[in-house]
């Protein structure tokens, strides 16, 4: 469909810091292929969280492995699918998310568990496959159209 | 992980001078918070406008540093950019922190 399809791949090793410096060469990336500086914030949330993931669920307790990100803008969507060769998901499904309880006292608020209930919110379509040894998880969002 | 205070009549103002409060500093940073709050008393405004990013562990660092202050002393955060501000408000921690645009609005508050 598109003309001009634009995409690019980038490995990194699932390591904090690795990732860390993964995330901004991936985002500057995405920018100078014409990712709306309002709508960096969501995508930079949502590969943060579901690298970070990787790393310290997937990867836990073992040689931290690849990660490897491709990204592809492709007409309205921006398409990024994210591979690691770690543990399943548990159950082999993707987290429902849900949002966070703040109802309770102060010293009962949670320290975690925000990071699937962002990733759902902030990306239009995300689907999970568990493949001979590899996660991949692939995720939509929409693009503001281009001169609007 | 780079934090700097300054002490005020009320409380103390903690300055973050890191860009990121990410996953790899989390820890980090709230161990030099309480290096940072525990000898002092009051509330504390915590300076994010050099922030450009946090992700749900620098959000559970926060929420770990508000608890480690205890009941009797505040956190208020100040200052915070566009994508740091869209982590607590889509998490709804905008209801269990006070979240002030900038240092100087959080400070008004504080005379008021």
């Amino acid at each position: 469909m598109s003309d001009n399809p634009k995409s690019f791949e980038h490995v990194f090793v699932a390591e904090e810091f690795a990732a860390r410096e993964a995330l901004c060469t991936i985002m500057n990336r995405l920018v100078a292929m014409g990712l709306a500086e309002d709508q960096m914030g969501g995508a930079e949330i949502v590969l943060a969280e579901a690298v970070n993931n990787i790393v310290e669920h997937a990867y836990a307790g073992m040689e931290p492995g690849e990660i490897r990100l491709n990204a592809r803008f492709e007409g309205p969507h921006l398409l990024l699918q994210i591979e690691d060769w770690g543990r399943a998901l548990p159950d082999g499904e993707l987290p429902e998310g849900q949002p966070a309880d703040l109802t309770g006292p102060m010293d009962d608020l949670p320290e975690g568990g925000f990071g699937w209930f962002m990733i759902r919110t902030l990306s239009r379509d995300i689907s999970y496959a568990r493949t001979e040894g590899c996660n991949r998880l692939c995720l939509t969002f929409d693009l503001i159209p281009p001169g609007s | 992980m780079t934090l700097t205070t300054t002490a005020m009549d009320s409380g103390q103002i903690v300055t973050v001078t890191s860009p990121r409060i990410d996953a790899a500093i989390a820890i980090q940073f709230k161990e030099a918070m309480r290096e940072h709050t525990v000898d002092g008393s009051g509330r504390v405004i915590l300076d994010l406008s050099g922030v450009e990013f946090i992700d749900s562990s620098g959000l559970g660092a926060i929420v770990a540093a508000m608890k480690q202050l205890g009941a009797g002393r505040r956190l208020d955060l100040a200052g915070l950019t566009p994508t740091v501000d869209k982590v607590f408000r889509l998490t709804r921690m905008d209801s269990v922190f006070k979240l002030f645009p900038s240092l100087d609005e959080a400070m008004a508050a504080d005379a008021g």
